[in-house]
């Protein structure tokens, strides 16, 4: 006859035993999304994962483009306790990698067909020496000029297609008192603008070899000089108190009818969308004059965690970020595009398709490239090398042959 | 403090109006960012994007605070400041009580209890004072894993205090050192202990010094950041983490009243501890804790 | 047993204290210079690699232009601090009526985090939004403080908020020291006929030499640490015009992912610090051995 307290002790430990041996996929998430159109993408990530079972912990640190989230993710590896998922993007996917931080997933993609829902260039961040290491949320596209519609429809203008057409359109309004360009003087703004220039001047293949490559020919090039000499035309079409604004401020500038354009990724829609303004109604958006495409994949790279909880966690995290229904909804609400190609698009809004139709047209023809000013085609250093070059060139009077001289050698310096 | 003579002069009447009047410029100079912030917080977003940065709030509302306290999001969790809050509490009320009394007992040891070499352990304990913090993260890091002390509260209650000990000591020993070695020595001749003395002597004569200690230390724990975001992880994040996370959202649009509401709620236990134990700093530094 | 306790207690209540500094401060500098001679990149890296990361450090022009603001912003925020500390406390020391409510103004920014009052200046700085365009509304169309948008100036306006911050703490500091000068000396010299300015001059200031000590250490210590201040209101812009130090070091670390330049630039700011802070500390404990 059972004793009522063996009974009991029986039931704790079967119940203790079960618990302990296994208690759900886990995964502590450090991401800077914390706006609130940021965590309401990232939120439906949380209900999938956790409709499926899972339990996740948010680890939010905005800041700096992810600077202090950094600052926090090293404290966190060095002290042997990683989060399990990381947003992360471009290079240094792969320089965790070589740290020996990052977790394999090859088999999550495989059983997903990652390769062939993704365009080629986009998997090949998402890989660490072959092996898959990472998972795309979204495609940015960086190159994109915004604009008033009125303003331009009243004084008949249209999207400039040239950068000589720009600077005609630019001059002709700023005589009439309008801020052609509004522009955040902060150092990554001038470098969004300045790649952009770079690519449309000089083509992909320019762009590829002088930021991806680091080719010195190219960074000696005359088309350098071309490419700062636009830089300091559009320098000349910015209002004087530029400096230090934040982004969003610039926006409003457009939105106000107080500035014609803004050269910004496509996040900026995220603000004209908020403020109730209607694509092709009120604003206008279009790619910067130029053959291309420069993108900026979000992405969630896998650290190497204990325990089969958390392990579980990453995999079922990876396999729900490549889903359709989070590539959908997640890109519906930031402004971006899916990564995934095979996503119906029938939700998403006018600038979205123009996007997506162009990202395809440019994977076809080569002209897909990594931004090197929101960090997808360069290591932190170089990144930074040239982006200190660009933005003293543009707030000061230097000349092209000068910054052209200087950029070489902050990039030797870097390396 | 010098007293006018004569007080009915011309010139002194004057001179006092100056004196007044230099005194609330200053006044201003000190009040404007507050200024630009209450009204910020007050003012709706329409209203921010179109009026000027000085106007008072033609609409008062106080929708920002309540957002920022309970519903702004730091990340997928949209809880506000409130959740945080609770965290800086835990971590700063044991990391100031455990320095100023490791800071009391080292001041009392280098100011009263002269043996060889205390001067030079004083110095070389101050100079820590002026390490910059960027330079310890990585390293702390990797002690506090080998610890097991990563992220956690207790974690950050260790690096305050350590961090805290140079200033605390210094502030202690600067006031230890003007109250007469004589008393010490003829405690010592009734038999007193090195604690006993330290008990009932000096520690009654603390309360100035201990207030400018507390007050100074308790601002630089609340308002840290640094060691906050390294050190913490879900779940133990202090509020200015959160703080943070609320108003330097890079890509997501910028509620302004929001941000500023936030952050004086953010700011409020230490400007409560500023504004009510403000006399009692004075005090206590006058109190010969300065002087030589 | 119990006296040899009792006579070596002051050790060892002082010895953790002592030993937990010689780690975690000298330990941690000894590491950061280590890792100064490495290659380190996103981790450190134990791989001695000779004096590499300090010639690129000072090949480097944005490092040329942190150290320059180190010193400019460093010299001007200790001496206006210190003078307006200095002339605030001697105003508040003339039995002014509200001196309680003044005080606390005065006070109150040092418990403000910078991550906070950040935006507020920043806007007030702000030609288009802040004070020029106020004072211009109030119908001065000449008057101009752009300032933190010129690459040459905006060194400044760190200065003005960081002035800000810290003045009413040097403030609380001296108002202690006027109130503690010895008052018998303070009559016999007014029995004695000397002026008001004579006495400040002659007598007060110069008695108050200890209090210069604290306050320069304060302002120091903050001076140093000054990250959030400049990250807050430039972002170290224009350009790197703003750039300090500590906020070079933490770019290169965590955004740049360079950790071996990020350790020579500490090192070398720890030079620094160690030739202007050593001498002042020097003097002051010599002149306590003399007590």
């Amino acid at each position: 006859m059972f004793n009522k307290i063996t009974v009991a002790a029986l039931a704790t430990t079967l119940t203790l035993s079960t618990s302990i041996s296994y208690a759900g996929p886990k995964a502590e998430v450090l991401h800077w999304w914390t706006s609130g159109g940021e965590a309401k993408s990232v939120a439906v990530l949380q209900k999938e994962f956790s409709e499926n079972g899972g339990s996740w912990t948010d680890m939010p640190v905005a800041g700096g483009g992810g600077d202090a989230a950094m600052t926090a993710l090293r404290a966190r590896v060095l002290s042997g306790n990683a989060p399990a998922a990381v947003q992360l993007k471009g290079p240094s996917i792969q320089e965790w990698y070589e740290e020996g931080a990052l977790a394999d997933i090859s088999d999550v993609a495989k059983k997903n067909n990652w390769s062939s829902v993704l365009p080629a260039s986009i998997a090949g961040h998402m890989k660490c020496e072959g092996k898959w290491c990472a998972a795309p949320v979204n495609v940015h596209r960086i190159d994109w000029i915004w604009a008033n519609a009125s303003v331009l429809k009243s004084n008949g203008f249209g999207m400039p297609k040239t950068w000589d057409e720009f600077n005609a359109t630019a001059k002709a309004l700023q005589a009439k008192g309008i801020i052609p360009l509004a522009h955040g003087g902060q150092a990554w703004q001038d470098a969004t603008v300045f790649e952009a220039v770079a690519l449309g001047i000089g083509g992909a293949n320019f762009f590829h070899d002088a930021f991806v490559k680091l080719d010195k020919k190219a960074l000696q090039s005359d088309t350098m000089v071309k490419v700062f000499d636009q830089m300091r035309t559009m320098r000349g079409f910015v209002d004087k108190n530029f400096s230090g604004r934040d982004w969003n401020l610039a926006t409003a500038m457009v939105m106000n009818g107080e500035a014609a354009f803004q050269i910004m990724g496509d996040w900026a829609k995220g603000e004209f969308l908020a403020a109730g303004k209607v694509p092709g109604k009120d604003f206008l958006c279009a790619s910067t004059p130029g053959e291309g495409f420069l993108y900026n994949v979000d992405s969630f790279a896998m650290f190497k965690v204990k325990g089969s909880d958390r392990q579980d966690g990453q995999k079922l995290l990876a396999k729900l970020i490549v889903g359709k229904n989070f590539q959908k909804v997640f890109n519906l609400n930031k402004g971006s595009i899916p990564a995934r190609t095979d996503v119906a698009l029938n939700e998403f809004d006018q600038c979205a398709h123009v996007s997506a139709a162009d990202m395809n047209a440019s994977s076809v023809g080569g002209t897909l490239l990594p931004s090197y000013a929101h960090g997808m085609a360069l290591r932190g250093a170089q990144a930074g090398a040239i982006t200190d070059t660009v933005t003293a060139h543009f707030n000061s009077d230097m000349s092209s042959k000068d910054a052209v001289a200087m950029l070489v050698k902050a990039i030797d310096n870097s390396k | 403090m010098i007293n006018n003579i004569n007080n009915t002069n011309y010139t002194n009447l004057l001179l006092r109006f100056l004196l007044y009047f230099i005194l609330i410029v200053f006044v201003l100079y000190y009040l404007l960012p507050l200024f630009v912030m209450i009204t910020t917080s007050l003012k709706s977003l329409e209203e921010i994007r179109t009026g000027s940065l000085v106007s008072l709030p033609r609409n008062i509302t106080f929708e920002a605070w309540g957002t920022a306290w309970s519903s702004a999001c730091t990340g997928i969790q949209c809880e506000g400041l409130r959740p945080f809050f609770w965290n800086s509490i835990f971590i700063a009320i044991p990391a100031v009580f455990i320095s100023t009394l490791i800071g009391a007992l080292n001041g009392y040891v280098v100011a009263q209890w002269r043996f060889r070499g205390a001067n030079i352990i004083f110095a070389l304990m101050l100079f820590g004072c002026f390490i910059p913090f960027q330079v310890i993260l990585l390293p702390m890091a990797r002690i506090l894993g080998l610890m097991d002390l990563a992220g956690s509260i207790t974690g950050l209650i260790f690096v305050h205090v350590i961090y805290g000990i140079g200033f605390t000591t210094l502030f202690f020993r600067n006031y230890y050192v003007n109250i007469p070695n004589e008393l010490v020595k003829a405690a010592k001749i009734d038999g007193a202990t090195f604690l006993r003395i330290f008990w009932s002597i000096f520690l009654p004569l603390s309360l100035p010094i201990i207030v400018v200690t507390v007050i100074w230390q308790f601002t630089q724990i609340w308002n840290d950041f640094l060691f906050g975001v390294s050190f913490s992880q879900a779940g133990t994040q202090p509020i200015t983490v959160a703080l943070n996370n609320i108003v330097n959202s890079t890509t997501g649009v910028k509620e302004y009243n929001v941000d500023m509401a936030a952050a004086i709620i953010a700011a409020m236990p230490t400007l409560i501890v500023y504004v009510f134990a403000g006399k009692y700093f004075i005090r206590g530094l006058t109190a010969g804790s300065v002087k030589g | 047993m119990s006296n040899w306790l009792e006579k070596h207690l002051p050790k060892i209540v002082l010895g953790p204290s002592f030993l937990v500094i010689i780690l975690f401060v000298y330990g941690f500098i000894a590491w950061t210079a280590w890792i100064s001679f490495t290659r380190s990149r996103l981790m450190p890296k134990y791989d001695i690699d000779g004096f590499i990361q300090y010639q690129r450090l000072f090949d480097s022009p944005r490092w040329e232009v942190a150290i320059d603001n180190l010193f400019i912003f460093g010299f001007l925020f200790i001496l206006i601090s210190m003078l307006l500390g200095l002339v605030i406390a001697i105003f508040l020391d003339q039995k002014i009526r509200i001196e309680g409510a003044l005080r606390t103004i005065y006070l109150y920014p040092m418990a403000l985090s910078l991550i906070v009052t950040g935006t507020a200046w920043k806007w007030i700085l702000n030609p288009g939004l802040g004070l020029e365009s106020v004072i211009k509304g109030w119908g001065f169309k000449d008057f101009t403080f752009d300032w933190v948008i010129n690459p040459d100036f905006a060194i400044y306006t760190v200065v003005i908020a960081g002035v800000w911050q810290a003045s009413g703490f040097v403030m609380a500091l001296f108002l202690a020291g006027l109130r503690s000068v010895d008052q018998e000396i303070i009559k016999a010299a007014q029995v004695d006929g000397v002026p008001t300015l004579r006495i400040y001059t002659a007598i007060i200031i110069p008695s108050m030499a200890p209090i210069f000590l604290s306050a320069f250490i304060v302002l120091a210590h903050l001076a140093i640490k000054s990250f959030d201040l400049v990250i807050a209101l430039t972002g170290g812009g224009p350009g790197y015009a703003t750039d300090l130090p500590a906020t070079y070091m933490y770019t290169m670390a965590f955004s740049r992912g360079d950790i071996g330049q990020a350790a020579s630039s500490a090192i070398i700011m720890m030079l620094v610090v160690f030739a202007v802070v050593v001498p002042y500390l020097y003097s002051e404990l010599r002149n306590k051995n003399d007590q």
